[in-house]
């Protein structure tokens, strides 16, 4: 065991790497939430995601096209999803199972072409003077600017939900879509607007897999993510900062694991591979003592007859 | 009376057509713990099923489900399998043993083929590939080609065939440079790309320069790739699209002799059970071309051992071996038995660290 092998510097920078697909796939979500519906098809859009953003930039060589491209795809996908709840009124967890195979299938369908190609890299941003502080320099301030893009939603997501009208209305639609609606709010556009960009989060996380943390393209690559996407946005009680807590930790946690085995430290690796779970569940569950609980709404159908 | 007498001998008629076509065509179905374009494992069983396809042509119908997971719900999927007529199924991951073998008792009529287990029955035979063999040439590569002398190695799960590859590749990577040293994660899965890039990353951070991976996509190769200067082989397929750095070697695993040979059994009705375990000499096992990347001479060191194998002169693991506790394993010359690698959950001497259990 040598724990001098593990540099703490590139430990902290990977693991904020790690954290990033599944912190903009909880934010999107978050949203979502917030606004009433439950879209289980995370995963879908986020594989989604992937295959466009990686497709778009091999093609034209920029990341940050393949980016809004994968935007726009998962954004496209959750469209699906929306034909689905909000106009046929169909069962929302279904229609959610349902756009995660339906993403899985269509994302290896376009794929076919793209396994083994190399991305164009984005490179990390290195801000200038700040960037060559020793140890906060690296680990802060020399990373791709998706990063930065997934913790300034984060704040922005926070700032509007709690302080805008914008925030206060898809709050109110979320937690009662019949007074909302009696308010004259129009219930099922804010929800498609939701859900939209719930999509292009997703689609951006994926993207980040395929384009940054991999980067390559492989079927399936996303394995998983977009479930504890969805379960970190319960656990964080649909409060953004705690998302990117419960991101973080569990990103940090999957690396620093990984990081012990390889030096390794005496711990049973069995604990080691379960402790992201654990943490994470544990942190978030004391964390959520208060009385914050789901949107009222959440998951139920809306239409204006009733 | 007369109108369900009607039907129940329309519905007879029914049943005999499509048993009579069922005998026509040779169902074979196959159960993948991945996706078949992982670009590893399941990608080369894959290759196996379509060349069954092609050599019986009209004779055979072959099904898949990929991404199955290891545990109650692959019973589900084999029982699927087994209920829409195949004939013959091929179960593709050490985590399907106990679910095939417990489905085969439900079908005494229905083959069972399970890659890499132990489990056998009247209907299931196993198989699996002296992989083993491929990471002694690995091995050699890896120690005579480490600057940093660590070599990282990504576990998929504690199992002996896992096992084996570490002890197989560290025996030969330390013959031929006494500093190297293994790290190794187990990454408790067989497919998740985004973790076996991580794992690969970490591995490179704590100074490893070559990377051996038993999971089963190329993610750890585009992790190398990223980080320049480190090299990695391919798993189970040629991944030769990284070739020739980082890739500079692979395992290619070639399932498609044996699993016409099965088909053919069926059809012919000789299916019986087997224990089918080959390596380089049967072909089962074929090593990818050594690229470039690799100085000439240990490259022809490499072939050279390769060659051994093939002819039947070398065993990878061949005495005096010791356990990691130290205690003797193999005297002088002599060469470990099938059952004891079967089932093999020792580190040989040297290595570090304790198989999680």
């Amino acid at each position: 065991m040598d724990l001098g092998e593990i540099n703490p510097v590139l430990l902290i920078a990977s693991l904020m790497v790690a954290a990033t697909p599944l912190l903009l796939a909880a934010i999107g979500e978050l949203v979502v939430e917030k606004a009433g519906v439950l879209n289980l098809g995370v995963e879908g859009m986020m594989i989604v995601g992937a295959i466009s953003g990686f497709a778009i930039s091999v093609e034209t060589g920029s990341p940050w096209l393949g980016f809004i491209a994968a935007a726009i795809g998962g954004a496209v996908l959750s469209l699906l999803f929306v034909l689905l709840t909000q106009f046929a009124l169909a069962n929302q967890v279904a229609s959610g199972l349902a756009l995660t195979l339906f993403g899985l299938g269509f994302s290896a369908l376009l794929g076919q072409g793209y396994v083994g190609v190399k991305p164009p890299s984005m490179g990390d941003i290195h801000i200038p003077l700040i960037s060559d502080i020793p140890v906060i320099g690296p680990i802060l301030f020399q990373h791709d600017p998706i990063l930065y893009v997934g913790i300034a939603l984060t704040a922005a997501v926070w700032v509007v939900l709690k302080y805008t009208r914008v925030g206060l209305i898809l709050r109110a639609v979320g937690e009662n879509h019949d007074a909302a609606h009696a308010l004259g709010y129009k219930v099922i556009k804010i929800r498609i607007l939701a859900i939209l960009f719930g999509g292009a989060c997703a689609g951006l996380g994926g993207a980040y897999i395929s384009l940054i943390r991999v980067p390559q393209w492989t079927e399936g690559m996303t394995a998983g993510v977009g479930w504890i996407a969805l379960a970190l946005v319960v656990f964080a009680s649909w409060k953004p900062w705690r998302a990117l807590l419960g991101a973080y930790l569990f990103g940090g946690i999957t690396v620093l694991q990984l990081n012990l085995q390889a030096a390794g430290v005496a711990i049973p690796v069995e604990y080691l591979a379960m402790s992201p779970y654990i943490i994470t569940i544990l942190v978030l569950v004391i964390l959520s003592a208060d009385k914050s609980s789901a949107p009222a709404s959440l998951g139920r159908i809306f239409h204006a007859s009733h | 009376m007369k109108f369900t007498s009607l039907l129940a001998s329309a519905a007879m008629a029914l049943g005999l057509a499509t048993s009579a076509m069922a005998e026509d065509k040779t169902k074979v179905g196959f159960v993948y713990v991945g996706p078949v374009g992982d670009g590893g494992w399941t990608y080369e069983h894959d290759k196996g099923r379509l060349a069954v396809e092609e050599h019986f042509g009209d004779k055979v119908e072959t099904v898949f489900v990929e991404s199955v997971p290891e545990g109650p719900d692959a019973e589900r999927v084999m029982t699927q399998m087994a209920l829409e007529g195949a004939d013959l199924i091929f179960t593709t991951s050490f985590g399907y043993m106990d679910p095939t073998i417990n489905v085969a008792k439900k079908f005494p009529n229905v083959k069972f083929e399970h890659a890499t287990g132990y489990k056998t029955a009247d209907n299931v035979s196993v198989y699996s590939a002296r992989f083993y063999e491929g990471r002694a040439v690995q091995g050699h590569i890896a120690g005579k080609m480490t600057e940093s002398n660590i070599v990282g190695y990504i576990g998929s799960y504690p199992i002996p065939e896992v096992i084996r590859g570490i002890n197989s590749a560290y025996i030969h990577a330390k013959k031929v440079n006494p500093d190297v040293e293994f790290k190794i994660i187990w990454a408790y899965t067989w497919f998740d790309p985004a973790k076996e890039a991580d794992a690969a990353s970490v591995l490179i951070e704590q100074g490893a320069d070559v990377i051996l991976q038993h999971t089963d996509s190329t993610a750890p190769q585009a992790a190398a790739q990223e980080a320049g200067n480190v090299i990695t082989f391919g798993q189970a397929s040629d991944m030769s699209e990284y070739a020739p750095k980082p890739r500079v070697s692979s395992i290619i695993d070639n399932w498609a002799p044996y699993y016409i040979a099965r088909t053919q059994a069926v059809m012919d009705g000789s299916w019986e059970t087997v224990n089918t375990w080959d390596g380089i000499k049967e072909g089962m096992v074929e090593i990818g071309e050594i690229s470039d990347a690799v100085p000439a001479e240990v490259k022809e060191e490499a072939l050279a051992m390769k060659a051994a194998m093939a002819a039947g002169e070398y065993h990878p693991f061949t005495g005096p071996l010791k356990k990691q506790d130290g205690s003797d394993w193999l005297a002088e010359g002599e060469t470990a038995d099938d059952g004891t690698l079967a089932g093999m959950n020792f580190y040989v001497e040297g290595l570090e660290g304790d198989i999680p259990q």
